[in-house]
């Protein structure tokens, strides 16, 4: 292998590879995946100079550190975190130059869950069906990184960004997500939509790049029995039979068969992805554009 | 066609069955195909065809609306076989269900013809339609945390074959080791919807 090449020296908690992910297969079954929170991931691209969506790592709660084998230049964004080099303190949110050799620590999320590192060059793993991304659902792509794997790393491209820190919103205090009801609202009694739009939920613990659960008031079915399996797509909101919503992220599945109340709005979606467990949810109706 | 909008540039189309599911599936497909309609994602299922990444959904929703129902689409060409052991651990509860001697579960399943009417659960896995609704079963009571790659499986309308290790709680009646999904092949699934599928019955033990 090259020396454009970074080694894995503390994996964290779940850290992944992602990218743009892999988009118009889901007939196949194929979920879309890709960063959950993309305007960081696309930030930190455009601050080490590539083009938007090279594949970056997504960190989950505790971060990760690494080992370039040559001199490369680093972004750090999303969930805000301590940065440091060789244990020196590093920038979060701009460029910084890591040498040859020297340890990158991505510290754990100060607040948020997921930060992002990109790298001059991008994550050249090989793709899967046009993406680098890991998909924890089907499990395409490269596995969750583990403490001693080799990453590539692709040749950069561009001049890194003259910034003394890229501006980004802070992770939510609050969570609102604006959802436009249906396509199955029907199926549940016009109480339970009131409570979904007007009662307090909590992100739940057993949150993951599939779906956020909630945790909070069930909501009540108005009619009985199995709807056949039909297309999903990404922020939808499920009610599987517990009566607790759960919205899908970027690995949900293609097609299921619990009722979807209602759909988030996909830009109220990168704010789902910083929400640590215990955050309160709004679901807010609004008009379809 | 009764047309549901699904969040801001996704529709679901509902129709009253799985043959017409299949025929507004290959219409969507030649429209895309020809140039006249834009969707990311064009997801066929039971009763329902998800348009997903549209641009102007609520002008195609006032269209589809109005539309006729196409008529059946060709039937695809080629069939794909699929070599396999009639050997499940749940052949003799498919059998009990069916009302049937085991052996009669193998044949019935040999001769049907069948067709994927959709695919999801994991890559490559197609839900089969194509046995009479006499032989619909339910799925296990308890799922199974472990189903081999390979295994060929019944559950409700619909027939499936397991691209890899995963829980599940189909009615395991059979085992192949065709590949149903390979990234690396082009194309990387064997079974996409509409693929005409027979069941080709080899000994036990023949070709391990």
């Amino acid at each position: 292998m090259t020396d454009r090449a970074l080694a894995v020296v503390r994996a964290g908690a779940l850290t992944t590879v992602q990218d743009a992910g892999r988009p118009g297969h889901a007939h196949l079954g194929v979920p879309h995946s890709g960063a959950l929170d993309r305007p960081a991931a696309d930030l930190v691209n455009r601050l080490v100079g590539n083009p938007p969506g090279r594949a970056v790592l997504e960190t989950t709660l505790n971060g990760c550190a690494v080992r370039p084998r040559s001199s490369v230049t680093v972004a750090v964004a999303g969930a805000p975190c301590r940065v440091t080099v060789e244990g020196r303190p590093a920038a979060w949110g701009a460029p910084l130059r890591v040498p040859a050799g020297a340890l990158l620590d991505v510290g754990p999320a100060v607040s948020g869950v997921r930060t992002y590192v990109g790298f001059a060059g991008g994550i050249a793993v090989e793709p899967v069906l046009g993406s680098r991304s890991t998909d924890l659902l089907s499990g395409l792509g490269p596995p969750p990184l583990a403490d001693g794997t080799v990453l590539p790393l692709g040749r950069p491209v561009g001049v890194p960004a003259r910034v003394d820190v890229g501006p980004q919103p802070a992770p939510p205090a609050e969570l609102v997500l604006r959802v436009t009801l249906g396509p199955r609202d029907g199926w549940f009694t016009p109480q339970a939509v009131r409570t979904f739009t007007s009662g307090a939920f909590r992100v739940s613990s057993a949150s993951n790049r599939i779906g956020l659960r909630t945790e909070g008031p069930a909501l009540e079915r108005a009619r009985p029995g199995e709807l056949p399996s039909e297309g999903m797509v990404l922020g939808a909101v499920q009610v599987p039979p517990d009566g607790r919503p759960v919205v899908f992220l970027a690995d949900h599945p293609t097609t299921g068969g619990y009722p979807v109340i209602a759909v988030v709005r996909t830009a109220d979606l990168p704010a789902a992805a910083q929400a640590v467990p215990g955050t309160p949810v709004r679901f807010v109706p609004v008009r379809r554009r | 066609m009764n047309v549901l909008s699904v969040g801001e540039d996704a529709l679901l189309v509902e129709v009253s069955s799985d043959d017409e599911a299949q025929a507004l599936h290959a219409e969507l497909l030649r429209r895309r195909a020809e140039g006249s309609l834009a969707a990311r994602e064009i997801v066929p299922a039971a009763r329902t065809v998800l348009l997903d990444g549209l641009d102007a959904p609520a002008r195609l929703a006032a269209e589809l609306t109005a539309a006729k129902l196409p008529s059946a689409p060709p039937r695809a060409r080629a069939v794909v076989e699929i070599p396999v052991r009639y050997d499940g651990p749940d052949l003799g509860d498919v059998a009990a269900h069916w009302g049937v001697p085991e052996s009669e579960v193998a044949r019935i399943h040999a001769e049907t013809e069948f067709r994927v009417a959709f695919c999801g659960f994991a890559p490559g896995f197609g839900y089969l339609t194509g046995l009479p609704s006499r032989y619909d079963v339910p799925r296990r009571d308890t799922p199974r945390t472990a189903v081999p790659a390979g295994s060929v499986g019944l559950a409700g309308p619909y027939t499936g074959v397991y691209p890899r290790s995963s829980p599940g709680g189909w009615q395991l009646i059979g085992t192949t080791d065709i590949v149903l999904w390979d990234h690396a092949r082009v194309p990387a699934a064997l079974l996409s919807p509409g693929t005409r599928v027979r069941f080709v019955p080899s000994a036990p033990g023949a070709g391990s």
